[in-house]
């Protein structure tokens, strides 16, 4: 019974499957399995808004959205409404293909990422040995759709922003593949679910989670930290800083483009979180050897949701970086702290088990981030800032 | 020549084509992108899974980025009123395509399969690839890292001299 | 130490989100359409006209000077002067505006059409909800829609309307005892002439008759040698 429930989705699709003739059932299933994913995230994302927005509320001490449906809950329908019958403005002189195709190759590139992320045991639509990868080949494409969005406007804001975001993500793309690596190192693969059975395993009912290392929590640490950046979220928000540059590159969409804006930055929130959760946090493993039973799905959405909450608490409480804050933080303090924390997975994996390592790769990283902390807070630089060009 | 093989290199070819003819740079520079794709895509064809994937994350995600980049950093992406496409160079570009084209050529023409006539799809995983090399190849490697190296370093004292006093 | 900083934040955020659930008094808001704040005194939003007494048409204190309408950044007033005459509150015939539009989804609440306004008559309400279905001049007021009476401003703005009651009965005072002053002089000799068509021309400030310029009041006096030399610097740009 157990055992069904864990895979009632699989068991679900091959019972629908098996109505057809054989030479479709292959094709069939991979269909199947792709309308899934793209009716979750979308509802997740739904979820996501009205959760992000009371929360954000309560923390500002106010109650949010709360008018339409119970507590508000149907608020997302609302605003999908107002998304979908507003009117689609293209501006005058913008170059009308590319901006037309931007928010279609978000979409598309930031859907791809999950075909290879393992929602729950047995729950990959391709598992692939060069699987991070390929998580990492689509999010590098959102770049482009980022860029094409932000020119094709004609829009100086739009520009401004896509320069903002590109910059942004090519800087923090480096910590996010580097600080992925130590894990990548540890289990001895670039497959997705061989990394979560390398962690599903338990002694004295705990598991073997990554984050329980010096090293892999150091890296889900950076890795958070690269993710926020790579996702546009706050307190990387630049490219869309409304104070600044009003929507940053997708200033000039509008309705149905716009959603699909949306919608693209906040499943690019789930993939790289339901990464990070993958390559730290044991994918869909249960927390507890006791806890086994819950079906392994309930698992990697509940760790989804917890990594939502976390963005979501961070955003209502930091302040947006300056673009040289950024740029700083990136090249200084967490490229330099990802290749340290390298280093320190190797040395945990020849050290070999025994205390000597806990201490030795505890003791280095501590070390370095109040070494590099002290250096960063000694010279901060609150003055005034000199302007190459504006002067 | 199977259909989804013409379809991807009608694609390819298209892009590469856009990408000499179009006037506007970074429509040519977005045309490339398309180019590269389909390349992406004969790799996975190819069962070169680590390859093609690289070159969506390299050459898409990186390459592309700093080509436009470069195109709006240093001149204006409005198309050039001047004459046509063909550069008033194009003898030294026909020469130098003309010679790439050869050694490429010569090199798949030398190269195994090419010479066995055989398409066996090799099984190669990442973990072959990892292990040549940091075993067989690591010498090259290494150089290319210096190289690279090299590069940016270089690019920082280029950005530094710039930037003059003020640093 | 690198982060002390951020962690003290984020205990602050969750101390807000965990005690909003606790204590009512934490939150901050209003559930606006059921409750509401009352506005403060200085609350501002778009201009209205005042008038006295129970005639909003009669009672207008506007006389179509179009001083505010040449004022105005965004050039959202349209006036047109009448025809004829109507007596003001001193009873004292004035023209008065034939149309007096405000254009509200342009006005910008500056409140300059307030500032410059010789005559008190128009005034900063404090009225928001003003929405309309009529997306084009569904916001365009006329001067019936704009009119309040002067016990409406006394509601909203009460110590700033008894400023101005007070300013306008002592002007009132004033003129009705140069009246009186000038009938009289009238009476003795034909000298106090001239003084009467620059009162009429409505540049008391420039007079030099002793009583001309103390029936205005100070706001007049800073107000109106300036208000032309701006209105022609607007006009010299705008051209
Ligand atoms: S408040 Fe300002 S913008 Fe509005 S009508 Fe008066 S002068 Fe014009
Ligand atoms: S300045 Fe005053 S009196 Fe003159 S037109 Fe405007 S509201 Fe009327």
């Amino acid at each position: 019974m157990i055992e069904k429930l864990d895979q009632v989705f699989i068991l679900l699709r091959d019972w629908l499957v098996q109505f057809l003739p054989a030479d479709w059932q292959a094709i069939a299933a991979t269909v199947l399995n792709v309308i899934a994913i793209i009716a979750v995230f979308p509802t997740l994302f739904a979820i996501v808004t009205v959760m992000e927005r009371k929360g954000l509320g309560r923390m500002q001490n106010r109650f949010g959205p709360n008018r339409v449906g119970p507590f508000g809950l149907f608020q997302p329908v609302a605003d999908g409404i107002k998304a979908l019958t507003k009117e689609d403005v293209v501006p005058l002189c913008a170059d009308t293909v590319v901006h037309f195709l931007a928010p279609l190759v978000l979409v598309v590139a930031v859907f791809m990422g999950f075909s290879v992320l393992p929602m729950g045991r047995n729950m990959v639509l391709a598992d692939m040995d060069a699987g991070l990868l390929f998580f990492f080949a689509m999010g590098a494409s959102t770049e482009l759709s980022v860029f094409m969005a932000g020119w094709s406007s004609r829009n100086k804001y739009s520009l401004l922003g896509a320069m903002r975001a590109v910059a942004q993500m090519i800087s923090y793309e480096v910590p996010l593949l580097m600080s992925s690596l130590a894990a990548v190192m540890t289990a001895g693969s670039l497959s997705l679910s061989r990394i979560v059975d390398a962690q599903n395993r338990y002694t004295f009912g705990l598991p073997h989670w990554y984050v329980f290392t010096p090293w892999g929590f150091a890296g889900l640490v950076l890795f958070s930290i690269a993710a926020m950046a790579e996702t546009n979220r706050s307190p990387f928000d630049l490219p869309e800083g409304e104070s600044e540059i009003v929507a940053g590159y997708f200033t000039e969409y509008s309705g149905f483009k716009f959603a699909l804006f949306f919608l693209g930055e906040y499943v690019g929130m789930f993939s790289i979180a339901g990464l990070g959760a993958t390559l730290f946090l044991g994918g869909w493993s249960a927390p507890l050897a006791i806890l086994k039973w819950v079906p392994s799905w309930i698992w990697f959405f509940g760790k989804l949701m917890v990594a939502m909450c976390l963005f979501i608490w961070i955003r209502g409480t930091m302040p947006r970086l300056r673009q040289d804050q950024l740029m700083n933080f990136a090249w200084k303090f967490v490229i330099p702290m990802t290749l340290v924390n390298l280093l320190v997975a190797a040395l945990w994996r020849f050290i070999g088990p025994g205390w000597t390592r806990w201490v030795v790769c505890w003791a280095i990283l501590i070390g370095v981030y109040v070494l590099m902390g002290e250096t960063i807070l000694r010279k901060r630089h609150l003055g005034p800032r000199s302007y190459r060009y504006a002067e | 020549m199977t259909p989804v093989f013409c379809i991807v290199a009608l694609f390819t070819l298209a892009g590469g084509l856009a990408a000499v003819t179009l006037k506007n740079t970074v429509h040519c520079a977005l045309a490339l992108t398309v180019a590269l794709a389909g390349l992406a895509l004969f790799f996975l064809r190819l069962d070169a899974q680590f390859v093609g994937f690289a070159q969506i994350l390299i050459y898409i995600g990186a390459v592309a980025i700093l080509v436009v980049f470069a195109i709006l950093l240093t001149r204006s992406s409005e198309p050039e009123a001047s004459g046509g496409i063909v550069s008033s160079r194009w003898l030294a570009g026909v020469i130098i395509a003309a010679a790439v084209f050869a050694v490429l050529g010569w090199a798949i023409l030398r190269s195994a399969p090419a010479l066995a006539h055989e398409s066996a799809a090799p099984a190669v995983t990442v973990h072959q690839i990892g292990t040549a090399l940091m075993g067989r190849y690591v010498l090259p490697l290494e150089i290319v890292a210096l190289l690279l190296t090299s590069a940016l370093i270089g690019a920082v004292i280029v950005a530094m001299h710039e930037n003059g006093s003020a640093k | 130490m690198l982060g002390e900083g951020l962690l003290k934040g984020l205990a602050e955020t969750a101390r807000n989100f965990a005690g909003s659930f606790v204590s009512e008094e934490r939150l901050t808001t209003v559930q606006y359409p059921e409750e509401r704040v009352a506005p403060i005194e200085n609350t501002r939003d778009f201009p209205f006209l005042v008038y006295d007494g129970d005639d909003w048409h009669a009672g207008m204190r506007c006389v179509a000077c179009q001083i505010c309408e040449k004022e105005c950044p965004p050039k959202c007033i349209y006036i047109e002067k009448s025809k004829d005459k109507k007596p003001d509150f001193t009873g004292k015939p004035q023209i008065y505006p034939a149309r007096f539009d405000i254009d509200i989804s342009v006005c910008m609440s500056c409140q300059i059409c307030v500032e410059v306004c010789p005559f008190e008559a128009i005034k900063m309400d404090t009225e928001f909800e003003l929405s309309t279905t009529d997306r084009f001049g569904g916001l365009l007021l006329d001067k019936k829609q704009l009119s309040r009476s002067n016990e409406h401003y006394h509601k909203i703005h009460p110590t700033e309307a008894a400023e101005v009651d007070a300013r306008l009965a002592e002007e009132k005072a004033k003129a009705e005892a140069k009246a009186k002053a000038a009938a009289a002089a009238k009476a003795a000799a034909p000298v106090a002439a001239p003084a009467k068509p620059a009162a009429e021309a409505g540049k008391p400030a420039a007079a030099p008759k002793p009583e001309g310029p103390a029936a205005s009041p100070q706001k007049a006096a800073e107000n109106k040698p300036e208000s032309p030399a701006k209105a022609e610097q607007g006009g010299a740009s705008g051209s």
